[in-house]
């Protein structure tokens, strides 16, 4: 359960056999004009494409809102305190607090855009298999050392998922509850430990057994990567929808 | 909550983020052995991993962040380790974004960099001379100097961004102090374990003594 299932849950459909270069760049190229749209009937209109390419995409709902909720708290936190700490025209009175119109259409601003990324990266990244999205990133000219460390942690987090969660059925099995208290944290700072000290025996074994094969300091990426016709129309599709909220701004000033 | 979603700090802030984090990142990955990627990759793993539990504290849980252990562990390497874990989280778990990356990276590598250069000696020399109280109390250090380093960071990219988050900045920096208490203690259970069970893990100077003989074995490798 835990860690050793990180893609998302999709149907099969274009995003998730496309080159992923494809889907590195389209996310890329969201996320900037995320970032230069400013005014709320744009951004609107962003969201609506992010939740577009999530029915494209085929993701579960489910996961859907359960990735929307984990993030929602520090929204909601950041984004209620605007509207009364913003100066500008005074909209509604609270406590002796006033709310400026200026923080509240700031505060929906930054709400839109938020929301719009993380659907966004849901639709077009977390559907794809991390490795794959390892191969894309190299063949997109990321350093050879970080995407062979990226695809390490990926392998590494299955494993020590299942490891963390044998250690943990064994407090289990001994009554273990967790509470809040002094005994539960040192409980938990030698699981922690525990699994730190295994982990690291368990690297040495992999260069050993690395050094064993005659690891010459690079590894090779299976190359399957393969750009078709259909992957720069898919690409050419996303980036024209990703802009026309941008084009649409540009109307509305 | 130590990442900060996308879209909420200004582009200036954005923009220097970034380039601390690609520079740091370029630093620490050509000082990153080649024979030494599977251990970062096992930590960033057991990280990662680590960083899932819910940590009862109070009324409610926490997830700790472990950055304040990870420099103690790693060194520089914990600046690709935890970009390598940031990216998994933005993408699988929607927690920041892309161009916030770098952002929230330095967040979180910055005080990681300060731990192990202000304790790792420190704690090095109590591990060789068996003083367990100081053992336990540096490693409670390295767990409130990370937490609270991640918390001061997120407030001032946040008030850097736009004086009006001062409020939510404020309210933000209360929310950590449960985080870093518990951080604290278990960080500090860590660190007392390790010591105990596989103090090479933390021995700065003997450890790269030991390591030399194998560095010029991997010279040759290379």
């Amino acid at each position: 359960m835990l860690a050793s299932q990180l893609q998302a849950q999709h149907h099969l459909s274009r995003f998730s056999l496309s080159d992923p270069r494809v889907n590195i760049l389209a996310a890329g190229i969201f996320a900037l004009v995320a970032v230069l749209l400013t005014q709320w009937p744009a951004l609107m209109l962003l969201l609506g494409l992010a939740l577009l390419f999530n029915v494209m995409a085929g993701t579960r709902w489910r996961s859907v809102i359960k990735r929307l909720l984990a993030f929602e708290t520090f929204m909601l936190l950041l984004v209620l305190m605007l509207p009364f700490s913003m100066p500008g025209e005074t909209w509604f009175r609270l406590f002796g607090l006033s709310a400026t119109i200026e923080g509240a259409s700031q505060a929906l601003t930054i709400l839109l855009r938020a929301n719009a990324v993380v659907l966004a990266l849901l639709a077009l990244l977390a559907i794809r298999e991390p490795v794959s999205l390892g191969y894309g990133a190299a063949a997109l000219g990321f350093p050879a050392k970080l995407i062979h460390l990226f695809m390490m942690t990926v392998r590494y987090i299955q494993v020590l998922g299942d490891e963390f969660q044998r250690l943990r059925n064994a407090m289990k099995a001994r009554a273990f509850e967790p509470a809040s208290n002094w005994h539960t944290w040192r409980s938990y700072g030698w699981l922690m430990g525990m699994l730190l000290v295994r982990s690291m025996e368990r690297a040495q074994r992999i260069v050993d057994a690395m050094r064993c094969r005659g690891f010459d300091g690079s590894l090779y990426l299976r190359s399957q990567l393969l750009w078709r016709k259909s992957d720069s129309l898919l690409l050419l599709g996303l980036s024209l929808l990703a802009l026309v909220p941008l084009v649409w701004q540009q109307f509305l000033e | 909550m130590a990442h900060i979603p996308e879209g909420v700090v200004s582009a200036p802030v954005l923009i220097t983020g970034g380039v601390i984090a690609v520079a740091a990142l370029c630093y620490a990955v050509r000082k990153l052995d080649y024979a030494k990627v599977p251990h970062a990759a096992v930590l960033a793993a057991c990280f990662f991993v680590a960083s899932l539990i819910a940590v009862p504290a109070g009324p409610s849980s926490v997830h700790l962040l472990l950055n304040g252990m990870m420099g103690l562990l790693l060194g520089w390497t914990a600046v690709p380790a935890i970009m390598v874990a940031l990216v998994l989280q933005a993408v699988f778990f929607g927690f920041g974004g892309p161009l916030v990356l770098g952002v929230n990276a330095v967040n979180m590598a910055l005080p990681a960099l300060i731990v192990a250069w202000l304790l790792s000696g420190a704690l090095s020399n109590a591990i060789a001379n068996g003083e367990q109280r100081k053992i336990y109390l540096l490693g409670g250090f390295a767990g409130l100097i990370g937490v609270v380093g991640t918390a001061t960071m997120v407030c001032l990219s946040l008030i850097a961004s736009s004086a009006a988050y001062l409020t939510a900045a404020k309210i933000i920096a209360v929310t950590y102090l449960p985080l870093a208490i518990v951080e604290a203690l278990v960080t500090a259970t860590v660190v007392g374990f390790i010591a105990k069970v596989a103090p090479e893990m933390l021995l700065k100077t003997r450890v790269e003594q030991a390591l030399q003989p194998e560095e010029q074995g991997n010279a040759e490798v290379l």
